[in-house]
């Protein structure tokens, strides 16, 4: 190897271990036995997670994340694809604009969305509310939900619904049976980025939660910007499990999807 | 699609046969719901910076006319200059190393520059908390081999350590695309001539990659600007920038006046760097992915 190479995977390991190293500290903190964040744990025990699972506050943030995620993937599904699909099947100006919208939400800082909700929610007796919760994350995760389903409608070959019409389906059927199974590749991955989005939101949430309805990061955040106590490891353990759980699937799918076209 | 599986003449897909086309019928509806419940929201925020405490420009005034905002402005800008800078030098060797690679290396460095943007963010930030804290990892590490410790935790550094960290896959992916379709007989070319290596990398292989560099930072620069979590946690309250001024103006101060004319200040900033990104793309003909950028 030369010695210009070498220098240069010297600068890259240092880089590498600054971006991986954060994530291996987080799970082994969480059984440490100690009240303190010391790193590496001296003692191991369970009773962060102990102390997690039987907080009302903790868990109930969880039971929150998990309902809010699966309502507003399921919302965010169905809205993105119906749009991708449509928006595949039109160009122009009406694409590049209604594109452009569809995925704003990805792209403005989500404080001033979140300034704008909470303004309009005060009014509306919508924060700290379900419907609220699910408004609000439904907006950001929809831009996901687009551009994966867009991006498999890409390769779709629109004669099978044709040929689905002409054998005497009606669209909406034709749409269910022959379309919807052809992308479900792409949906399934929206759906999973749909929930990931909300699980993990935390800006837009804080504005619209109250201390009735919190969501896990936003408990997360309250507790670090207070005490700071190993129970927050577990919590952050948890969310890590799950979101990586969603994450390989999502994966997963998208490359089922490649070898697949 | 390709123009084989198209029918004659359909050079927009059949549309409009019953009044409504299928971009009526499917898109429509949901446009209409984004500029509802995103569109509506932001706007009501300009509005009652122009309308409270009443009508007029007074809050866009005091913005342009205190030392505080305008250092706030000025320190949220820096920061993100910071930041672009930050990424830009140390994604630049990473992804030559990366677009230079065999296969198995290339996805190992991909799975390792994109991991962070994976993470949690809450989960990234508070072990940034755990390695950065007065007796935290990095300082047994640094006692450990003789150096002082250092107190990071609550400093401008430690935004950038825990801001750069996520930041880094959207400055590297854009510059490993373009170095990838460079051809590296052309600096081989130069060295041949007669160039030393390091002249031959600085006058042709750099300025052949500079596109890739130029859009990684565009869109670095305007994720910077959003960042709120990171550093609400890792950062000092003395040193404020606008997203997290924003916040307290509204939740704990409820100044929705002056709180709008932070937020549009921001959204002007973040609209002012999409107008630059969009010139110079098309300046340059690049493609720019901003995907998965909103939450961080």
């Amino acid at each position: 190897m030369r010695k210009s190479r070498i220098a240069l995977y010297a600068f890259c390991v240092p880089v590498a271990l600054w971006l991986v190293a954060p994530t291996l500290v987080v799970i082994p903190l969480s059984f440490t036995a100690d009240r303190s964040l010391a790193f590496p744990p001296r003692e191991f025990s369970w009773r962060w997670y102990e102390s997690f699972f039987s907080s009302s506050q903790w868990l109930g943030g969880l039971l929150n994340s998990l309902q809010i995620g699966l309502l507003v993937a399921i919302i965010a599904t169905v809205l993105g694809t119906l749009a991708a699909y449509g928006l595949s099947r039109v160009s122009g100006f009406r694409k590049t604009f209604s594109n452009s919208l569809l995925v704003l939400p990805m792209l403005v800082p989500s404080v001033i969305f979140g300034v704008g909700l909470y303004a309009l929610f005060l009014r509306m007796g919508l924060v700290g509310t379900l419907p609220g919760f699910l408004i609000a994350h439904t907006m950001l995760a929809l831009p996901y939900v687009v551009v994966n389903v867009g991006a498999v409608l890409v390769s779709y070959d629109r004669q099978l619904e044709r040929a689905a019409w002409i054998s005497g389906a009606s669209k909406p059927k034709a749409f269910l049976t022959v379309t919807v199974p052809a992308i479900m590749p792409g949906v399934a991955s929206g759906f999973l980025f749909a929930f990931i989005t909300s699980f993990d939101e935390v800006i837009v949430s804080m504005f619209i939660s109250n201390p009735y309805l919190q969501t896990l990061p936003v408990r997360m955040y309250s507790s670090l910007q207070r005490e700071v106590d190993p129970t927050i490891a577990a919590a952050a353990s948890v969310i890590m499990t799950i979101t990586t759980a969603a994450a390989l699937i999502a994966i997963f799918a998208r490359t089922r999807r490649k070898a697949d076209t | 699609m390709t123009t084989a599986t198209r029918p004659a003449g359909s050079g927009a897909p059949p549309r409009a046969r019953r009044g409504l086309g299928p971009y009526g019928i499917l898109v429509l509806p949901v446009i209409l719901i984004v500029v509802l419940c995103f569109v509506v929201p932001m706007l009501t925020v300009l509005v009652r910076a122009v309308t409270e405490p009443e009508p007029g420009l007074q809050n866009f005034a005091w913005l342009f006319a205190s030392d505080h905002t305008l250092a706030l402005i000025g320190r949220t800008l820096r920061l993100a200059g910071a930041a672009t800078l930050i990424t830009a030098l140390i994604g630049y060797p990473y992804a030559y190393a990366m677009a230079t690679a065999g296969p198995r290396v290339q996805a190992i460095m991909l799975l390792v520059v994109l991991l962070p943007f994976w993470t949690s963010m809450m989960v990234r930030t508070f072990a940034w908390i755990i390695i950065l804290q007065n007796n935290g990892v990095l300082n047994a590490m640094l006692t450990g081999v003789g150096l002082p410790p250092q107190s990071l935790l609550y400093t401008q550094t430690a935004v950038l350590i825990g801001m750069c960290q996520v930041l880094m896959p959207f400055m590297v992916l854009p510059m490993v695309a373009v170095m990838r379709s460079i051809d590296m007989r052309i600096p081989l070319a130069a060295q041949t001539f007669g160039a030393p290596p390091v002249k031959a990398f600085f006058t042709v292989y750099l300025p052949m990659s500079l596109p890739g560099v130029l859009s990684g930072a565009l869109i670095v620069f305007i994720l910077s600007l959003g960042f709120y979590v990171t550093p609400a946690l890792l950062g000092s309250p003395r040193e404020q920038i606008l997203p997290n001024a924003l916040f307290n103006q509204i939740v704990d101060l409820l100044n929705w006046g002056q709180g709008g004319a932070l937020a549009v200040a921001l959204l002007v900033t973040v609209g002012l760097a999409f107008v630059l990104v969009y010139l110079v793309t098309r300046a340059l003909g690049l493609k720019v992915n901003v995907a998965g950028g909103a939450q961080l």
